[in-house]
């Protein structure tokens, strides 16, 4: 396919590999994948087999499902239970366990929890069904917000009065600042994500290597992309050089989209965002403004919910942190797999754990007693 | 959520499109996109088109890359 095949071309991908062993040199390397569509990239490439021993590659906080914390995943899972909602949301979340059941399980037992792919479905389930209420799980990054705002404004065009957003929405930038800020690993460079980019434009990164003295290169998907991106990483650390480099010009633009920007910031304001494995993160959320409260679901519709509580053994928070590794949990691929997760990191087909036990080398560890 | 394929307009009724991408066609809101002109590829995410991909840039790395092959043998 176009745009696709030439970005696999595994020869390029080789010799890249060696450009980046003989621009490295002998030092300790580490650099973080934020998004959760590379990880998974760089497992399905098996790109780490590629890179010298010295390159350490992490996954950061970038997938969406991962983040949401369990108190969010409650909340949805008590509005299942109400009779008179249908909650729509996309795929990844209906499996990630709460503190007490998952959606899945809740629809198992009768709740009217419909997938959808996009908003545009959740709005003609909502025109269909104007007797209920209609909830949208509102989780994602930049990338996803602006469809979601969208949805919110033309609900508001057709004065549909039973669509609501249950927003969890969060944005990167603050969270790759928290990292740094947190300094519980030396991160070298960013790999920083390419679709949340095609909105924010590359200017949002600058705070990095200017207060940080940490390169920065946004990336495409494919495994040349990602090598590319490397390679310049590599090339700027060795060099004494720190700024934010677009490996993925193609689509993303140093403005980014403007349109896209000016539907999000219509609709939601920044807010504080609690973030799984993280905690609360000044201005990284996204609630919705005061003028489109009435399609705010937590504004509009009770739910009592009980305190929330995390599986003690689930490491999700410290992997998406970047401080451990999914080979590092008891639970790995023994009581926690895809088919029966324990955290939302095995989840998501975005999630570390799963990119792990989907496409590792490694096998999973027997289970225990 | 992030599908990192492009795909091809090739029907456009208002904000709605029609895209293809390896022989499979689905619908694209795009709304969210200024000028999209039939035959554009676009990077879609959750059912609307975020970005036109720029077909030069995209030669562009392409070229640098057949560059960076070619001195190293």
């Amino acid at each position: 396919m176009k745009y696709l095949d030439e970005f696999r071309n595994k020869a390029a991908a080789k010799r890249l590999a060696s450009r980046i062993s003989s621009e490295v040199g002998e030092g300790e390397v580490t650099l973080m994948e934020v998004c959760g569509t590379h990880t998974m990239a760089v497992h399905r490439y098996g790109i780490k087999g590629l890179l010298p021993p010295n390159i350490r590659l992490l996954s950061g906080p970038g997938c969406p499902v991962c983040v949401t914390s369990n108190r969010y995943i409650d909340k949805a899972i008590a509005y299942s239970k109400q009779s008179d909602v249908i909650l729509t949301t996309f795929g990844d979340m209906v499996k990630v366990p709460g503190s007490r059941s998952s959606l899945a399980r809740e629809m198992s037992r009768g709740a009217d929890v419909r997938i959808v792919y996009s908003t545009t479905d959740a709005l003609k389930i909502a025109r269909d069904n104007t007797e209920r209420k209609v909830i949208f799980l509102g989780v994602g990054f930049e990338t996803t917000v602006p469809t979601v705002a969208t949805s919110i404004l033309e609900a508001d065009r057709m004065g549909m009065k039973n669509y609501f957003v249950l927003s969890a929405h969060k944005l990167i930038p603050p969270a790759m600042k928290a990292l740094l800020d947190g300094g519980e690993l030396k991160i070298d460079g960013f790999i920083c994500p390419g679709h949340v980019s095609t909105i924010t434009g590359t200017q949002v990164y600058e705070f990095i290597p200017r207060n940080y003295r940490v390169p920065c290169v946004v990336a495409g998907f494919e495994p040349v992309d990602i090598m590319q991106a490397i390679y310049t990483l590599v090339q700027q650390i060795t060099r004494g050089i720190a700024e934010v480099a677009n490996q993925y010009r193609r689509a993303v633009r140093k403005e980014g989209n403007p349109k896209a920007r000016e539907v999000i910031y219509e609709v939601f304001e920044p807010s504080d965002s609690d973030w799984r494995g993280i905690g609360v993160i000044p201005q990284s959320g996204l609630m919705i403004r005061q003028r489109y409260r009435k399609y705010d679901a937590e504004a509009n519709i009770d739910v009592e919910i009980e305190p929330s509580a995390e599986n003690p053994r689930c490491i999700c928070g410290a992997i998406l942190r970047g401080v451990k590794e999914p080979l590092e949990c008891t639970l790995f691929g023994s009581l926690c797999t895809p088919e029966h997760p324990k955290g939302a990191c095995m989840v998501s087909s975005e999630g570390t754990c799963a990119a792990y036990y989907n496409y590792g080398r490694q096998m999973p560890k027997k289970p225990e007693g | 959520m992030c599908l990192a394929i492009p795909i091809r307009i090739v029907e456009r009724h208002g904000i709605v499109g029609i895209g293809e991408v390896g022989g499979v066609r689905r619908q694209v809101d795009l709304q969210l996109l200024d000028d999209v002109q039939i035959g554009d590829y676009v990077i879609v995410h959750a059912g609307f088109a975020i970005q036109k991909l720029d077909e030069e840039e995209a030669a562009e790395t392409l070229s640098l890359l057949s560059e960076l092959i070619s001195g190293d043998s």
